[in-house]
């Protein structure tokens, strides 16, 4: 049933990716963008990603559609015709499948219990990391622990774009928006609707935040959700209203915190006589000290997170106001 | 206490101290911290090479995990002896910024300069000490989005359609690794490099990890800009700002070369990838092919930035050449170019960005006159200018020399000759702009009192990396030392050494 | 028939990669480049994913009675990496809204023009 499921949500994400090709309509290319995300969330949940199916939907379909379409206001919302010859990026498309086709006819059969990523490695994630780290989400112990340093780099690349983006962009102060401009203040069901989403979105936020040990969930996902509670109260009730919230160098005085929480359990770890981020010695028990050093760690990656994703919101919107002023 | 962990520091130095820099956001301050932390990575790095070429190779488990269950760090002769040529380059460069980004990026956006630049020195050095296929890619992207932002702060607007290819072929290429490395480890199940090395050998003539292989060298050779995939380069290289240009024109590709390296001798074996797969001929001729025909670009450029972009991938050829003569010879002369190039590139980016700084342009018309208005800043030019065509005397020579010795090693006149005609061609673009500055008089309607010679501080740097371009062409005993014994390690360690269990 | 059973989603993974890889290189509309982007990186994940798969299994969460639990490392390494799309996605995406404002378009053709762009 798992397998029937499977290819037709793989058909049906070949059809949305077919159909992008040939759309000039930006806007329901990004559409269709969406759907792919979601999609493709989907098949990992049939494939047992709940993890990544989470972070999917609340990335690709979200955050990423959501800037997709902050751009699309700023530059237009149709492709030019154009010239362009069709025949090299076929020949290179082409030369490029055929060798992948080519190399999955040695692959290990799909879904094989006796394949080699299910024999070396992954065995002891399985089988000790709810002894030895004591999580029952093996994808949290994994990420948060044996591969930490892998997190900590992906919570620098988070911090990296918000540095990447401000830069392109640029911070603008509350006083350079114009206040009445902003926002939907005169739809009425939207305000209400919207005063009441909020809270529940980021209650939910936490517990995804603190659950994340037990179930689907994490920093990550719980930083992307808590800025959707942002990101929606700015929409609703305009930028320099959400401004007097939280500030722009506000922000980006949190993601740096984040980051540098991260790396100071790290080198606490090293001053208490252990490895960089070994949270073993956080605590006179082991299993403990992992439990509390991934806690920390988590908070630090959902600090960054909320505050980059955020800080990217802000930026963009800034540009759109701006536009709609002129 | 710090001893042990050595290893670590280089990254998470840079890598902490980014954030602290961006808090501290003010200009002066955020320059001096951020100078500081680069030069006490320089210092770790050398430490580091110290210990490497004393004890072998540094481990270090992340986290307290063994491999391959956590990542591990490798620091040996090889990655070490990259590693300070970077974290030396890197200090170098920031000093050179301060009054150099003045002239070029606007005040407000002086913090986010270093902040950026600090984590593409973290990206570069996790890159370099990973021994971890995957967490090599996660510090590809640090330094890759590093480098995207620190590209599109030139001034000229098209510095933006420069990051902007630069980002999207960028991209390509780290998802090429990431097909390549999720290939592998489907067939291996592990992602330690040593690891995988133990176990490629079962599969070594599998299609998966053949097809792995390939997409690693397809993404890789986009990074470090082999040619035909260097399209991106020139651009990023012209528009970025000057010290940004020094840092990646010295630092950036040299790391993906050396990633080239590690995975063919580390992971997959020079034996497989040279003489069954028989990569060695397809490197060979594309470095060939990359020698002479950017050359020749940069022969007939007018911007002189873009005339040493030409020349850097041209120089990239040279690296690959040495590779690709699959000996310890060639690997070393390979390996001595990746440090050597690093000091005459930056010197010479740094003189140019110095003639931006007083002429305002970088056009080989701007640089009329110069030889009498800035003689120390011409001087520097001059000097890493013969170097790149490999007078002896300086460091050029040495690499052209190692080269030429591997490849009539093989007999192989061809190769030796093709490198001596490549330095004629070197002589024709460095010849015309020296022509210039030298044998053309400043433009009437220029003041000449307004073209004199740029700070101190941006000549110290300059002159420092010019010194070390004439140090290590006279005595070249240590860097000799480090990149032989680094190639005879990776010749040696070519035969799999399995990871107990 | 059994080659088709053992392969299948990969293929279709195969497809999925190349067609966002197409609309990368052929697209001349930059926000359709990154589309194109995002969808080459989703489909990648999906390899990953793919092969973490294991028949019968259930997500690697502990659950009293289960024994066979799909892979968690992939799901590990994927998280990541969807940060890292997104990362990209933002920069690219901001470097976009700059090209706008400098050149007033953002069809690739078209500002290769106004510049002569090396």
């Amino acid at each position: 049933m798992a397998e029937f499921i499977d290819l037709v949500l793989l058909a049906m994400l070949a059809l949305t990716a077919l159909r992008v090709i040939f759309l000039k309509d930006l806007f329901a290319v990004v559409m269709l963008f969406g759907i792919y995300s979601f999609l493709s969330a989907l098949i990992f949940v049939n494939l047992d990603a709940v993890d990544v199916a989470f972070t999917e939907a609340s990335v690709g379909a979200g955050i990423s559609t959501v800037l997709m379409l902050v751009t699309l206001a700023l530059t237009g919302r149709t492709e030019k015709e154009n010239k362009r010859s069709t025949v090299l990026p076929l020949l290179v498309v082409t030369v490029t499948g055929a060798a992948l086709i080519y190399g999955t006819l040695d692959m290990p059969p799909f879904g094989d219990p006796n394949n080699p990523i299910h024999q070396h490695v992954a065995p002891r994630y399985i089988e000790e990391s709810p002894k030895e780290v004591g999580l029952p989400n093996m994808v949290t112990s994994v990420l948060a622990s044996y591969r930490g340093f892998d997190t900590l780099g992906e919570t620098v690349v988070v911090f990296s774009a918000a540095i990447g983006v401000i830069a392109l962009l640029g911070v603008r102060r509350r006083e350079d928006l114009a206040a009445e401009e902003s926002g939907f203040l005169t739809h009425h069901v939207l305000r209400v609707v919207a005063k009441m989403l909020i809270p529940l979105i980021i209650l939910f936020a936490l517990y995804v935040q603190f659950h994340g040990d037990f179930g689907p969930g994490g920093g990550f996902q719980a930083g992307v959700i808590a800025a959707a509670a942002f990101i929606l109260y700015a929409l609703v009730f305009g930028l320099p209203q959400a401004f007097s919230v939280v500030g722009a160098k506000f922000l980006q005085l949190m993601a740096s915190f984040g980051v540098l929480l991260y790396a100071s359990v790290g080198l606490y770890s090293m001053f208490k006589g252990g490895q960089f981020l070994d949270y073993s010695k956080l605590a006179a028990d082991p299993v403990a000290g992992q439990h509390y050093g991934i806690i920390i760690i988590e908070l630090g990656v959902g600090i960054t997170v909320f505050a980059v994703m955020l800080s990217i919101f802000y930026a963009f919107g800034s540009q759109v106001e701006r536009s709609n002023v002129k | 206490m710090l001893e042990q962990h050595l290893a670590v520091l280089p990254i998470i130095l840079p890598l902490i101290a980014a954030p602290i820099a961006l808090i501290l956001g003010r200009s002066l301050l955020s320059w001096g911290f951020a100078t500081l932390i680069s030069g006490l990575s320089c210092f770790v790095s050398w430490q580091l090479l110290v210990a490497a070429l004393s004890e072998g190779v540094l481990s270090y488990a992340v986290g307290g995990w063994p491999a391959p269950w956590g990542i591990e760090l490798r620091v040996d002769a090889a990655n070490a002896f990259v590693l300070l040529a970077v974290s030396a380059i890197s200090t170098l460069v920031l000093i050179y910024s301060k009054d150099s980004i003045e002239k070029e990026i606007e005040k407000s956006k002086h913090t986010l300069f270093y902040t950026a630049h600090l984590l593409c020195l973290a990206g570069l050095t996790g890159i370099l000490i990973t021994g971890d296929a995957f967490n090599l890619f996660v510090f590809l992207e640090i330094s890759s989005l590093a480098t995207y932002t620190l590209v599109s702060l030139g001034s000229d607007r098209r510095c933006l359609t420069a990051a902007f290819r630069y980002l999207v072929m960028g991209t390509i290429g780290a998802t090429f690794i990431l097909i390549g490395v999720g290939l592998l480890y489907m067939k291996t199940g592990t992602l330690n490099m040593l690891d995988l090395a133990s176990r490629i050998h079962f599969y070594e003539s599998s299609r998966t990890i053949n097809t792995g292989l390939a997409f690693i060298m397809v993404g890789v050779s986009i990074k470090l800009a082999l040619f035909p995939l260097h399209m991106w380069l020139p651009p990023a290289y012209t528009h970025a700002p000057s010290a940004v240009t020094a840092f990646l024109a010295s630092t950036a590709t040299k790391v993906a070369v050396y990633v080239m390296i590690r995975f063919i001798f580390t992971i997959f074996g020079a034996d497989h990838v040279f003489n069954e797969m028989g990569m060695d001929l397809i490197l060979m001729a594309l470095a060939i092919v990359a020698i002479f025909k950017c050359s020749y670009m940069a022969t007939v450029q007018s911007n002189v930035k873009t005339v040493l972009a030409y020349s850097s991938v041209a120089q990239i050829g040279y690296m690959i050449l040495g590779v690709s003569l699959v000996s310890v010879t060639g690997l070393m002369a390979g390996l001595i170019h990746i440090f050597n190039h690093a000091l005459m590139k930056g010197a010479l980016f740094m003189a140019v960005g110095a003639v931006f700084y007083r002429v305002g342009s970088v056009d080989i018309k701007a640089f009329r006159g110069l030889g009498k208005q800035m003689p120390l800043t011409m001087a520097a030019f001059t000097i890493a200018g013969l170097s790149i065509i490999g007078v002896p005397l300086t460091v050029g020579f040495v690499s052209k020399w190692y080269l030429v010795t591997g490849a009539l090693e093989q007999n192989n006149w061809m190769i030796a000759a093709l490198v001596l005609v490549g330095s004629l061609l070197a002589v024709v673009y460095i010849g015309r702009i020296l022509e210039a500055a030298y044998f053309q008089k400043l433009p009437e309607d220029t003041d000449p009192s307004t073209v004199k010679e740029v700070p101190w501080l941006m000549l110290a740097p300059m002159w420092a990396l010019v010194i070390a371009n004439i140090y290590f062409g006279i005595d070249t005993s240590i860097t000799t030392e480090a990149a032989s014994s680094a190639a005879e390690w990776l010749f040696q360690n070519n035969n799999v050494q399995e990871v107990s269990q | 028939m059994n080659l088709i059973l053992d392969y299948y989603n990969y293929w279709i993974v195969v497809f999925l990669m190349m067609t966002g890889f197409y609309i990368v290189i052929s697209a001349n509309n930059l926000v359709k480049k990154i589309v194109g982007l995002n969808i080459f990186q989703t489909s990648v994940f999906m390899l990953y994913i793919s092969m973490g798969k294991v028949t019968g299994g259930t997500a690697p969460i502990v659950v009293e009675g289960v024994t066979q639990y799909s892979n968690p490392l992939p799901h590990v390494l994927i998280l990541t990496a969807i940060v890292v799309g997104v990362a990209t996605t933002a920069v690219g995406l901001s470097l976009i809204v700059r090209i706008k404002r400098a050149y007033g378009t953002v069809e690739e053709n078209e500002f290769e023009n106004k510049d002569d762009a090396i």
